[in-house]
């Protein structure tokens, strides 16, 4: 862990980049962690064995897990705690672009939820087995979650990733959704999914919600991606560098506009719609985002666009 | 089995009509030896439902639309407007 740098140091992320997880659910890195820590972390977790006729990958996958330098922790353990001094992990997790933008997502001393070496093999280690190399179903992580507050998955590329290779597949904005897991399996394409490709050392930051699935491995060599979930041990409110005060924001004007308006303002990033989004729940899309920088601005009057001022008119009449 | 085999696509819209723009899509081919999967076209087969029946696909169920129960009114979960075709392949 980079000691050097106090927490009154971290580079916490902006209220234009909260405002942009808070609409798209995930915030991306590239090239976020240096070579030195990503050679480390692939001699740390080394080489699956060979695709061998005849032997279960699943049970060859499971073996090389167990017996790679990568430990094993327990739920609950304080996250900077968790890993070995100097090994890997520890680097990447004190890394100052890391701790900053942990501290902003999640407040002070985020929990470890659970980590896992995903590892998505080419085409010879499912035809060696006589099954079939297929990309995974579209899902949500582990169940239906109904709170406001977020857990959050840093997903880390420590190789360069190709189209070809597959990537982790997500689709931005769908993290507000209330599903349960891969009962959205069927949904095979979105429009505005994207695909992770990116050079070695880049880095997700997800909310917990966010629809994805590991893409299929046509090339010749292994593709490895290591997931981290962690979760807040106190407030996640304003934690982040904020500067913006909701209050002494003025609506702008909405419909009947005669020039474009700013397009790098909260109110602009939290009301800007997805490909996907059908046309009239993607207005409840909207509502949701301004419940949710509500609930991180501590602001219960802050509305962007009107949307919620005009339904929340009267209620109490 | 019988002298024909079922493909089926499965179209998600932007809106209930059926002329509406695709938004999401998913096809299963018991005919032929494509597989299609999770992710493999970011660009949807057709733009419209009504895009999908002239070209031959024939409309085998479409989503309800249903009240909205009081409380939940703002939830969302899964994608709304579902339209599932079939072709069938004679073999």
């Amino acid at each position: 862990m980079d000691r050097d740098v106090t927490d009154q140091e971290l580079p916490l992320l902006s209220d234009e980049q909260m405002a942009s997880f808070v609409a798209r659910g995930f915030l991306r890195f590239d090239a976020a962690v240096p070579e030195d820590i990503n050679a480390q972390f692939m001699t740390e977790a080394g080489e699956p064995p060979e695709a061998t006729a005849g032997r279960k990958l699943y049970s060859a996958y499971g073996e090389f897990l167990a017996k790679n330098a990568i430990p094993e922790i327990a739920p609950g353990t304080a996250l900077y705690e968790a890993y070995p001094r100097g090994g890997a992990v520890e680097r990447l997790l004190g890394l100052p672009l890391v701790r900053g933008a942990l501290r902003s997502l999640l407040g002070e001393d985020p929990i470890f939820d659970h980590h896992f070496l995903h590892v998505t093999f080419p085409t010879r280690y499912h035809e060696a087995q006589g099954g079939e190399n297929v990309s995974q179903h579209t899902h949500q992580d582990s169940t239906i979650d109904p709170r406001l507050s977020f857990d959050v998955q840093v997903m880390y590329y420590p190789h360069a990733v190709t189209r070809e290779m597959g990537g982790t597949r997500f689709i931005p904005g769908t993290h507000l959704r209330k599903v349960s897991e891969v009962a959205l399996g069927r949904y095979q394409n979105i429009r505005g999914q994207q695909h992770m490709v990116c050079e070695a050392g880049a880095l997700l930051f997800l909310h917990h919600g966010i629809w994805h699935g590991g893409g299929v491995n046509r090339s010749d060599r292994t593709r490895a991606m290591f997931k981290i979930r962690m979760r807040a041990s106190g407030s996640q409110k304003r934690q982040w560098a904020a500067r913006h005060h909701p209050r002494a924001e003025s609506q702008r004007p909405i419909f009947y506009l005669k020039r474009t308006p700013p397009q790098d303002t909260v109110a602009a990033i939290l009301m800007r719609p997805e490909p996907w989004f059908e046309q009239d729940t993607g207005r409840l899309e909207f509502l949701n985002r301004i419940k949710l920088w509500r609930y991180l601005t501590d602001d219960p009057t802050f509305d962007a666009d009107y949307w919620m001022t005009r339904v929340e008119n009267g209620v109490t009449a | 089995m019988g002298q024909g085999r079922q493909n089926v696509l499965v179209l998600y819209l932007a809106n209930s009509a059926l002329d509406s723009p695709v938004i999401g899509w998913a096809r299963y081919n018991g005919a032929g030896a494509t597989r299609h999967m999770s992710g493999d076209s970011d660009d949807p087969p057709y733009a419209s439902g009504l895009d999908a029946l002239r070209d031959g696909w024939r409309l085998i169920q479409a989503s309800q639309l249903l009240p909205h129960a009081r409380g939940e009114e703002f939830d969302l979960a899964y994608l709304k407007y579902e339209f599932f075709f079939e072709q069938w392949i004679e073999t």
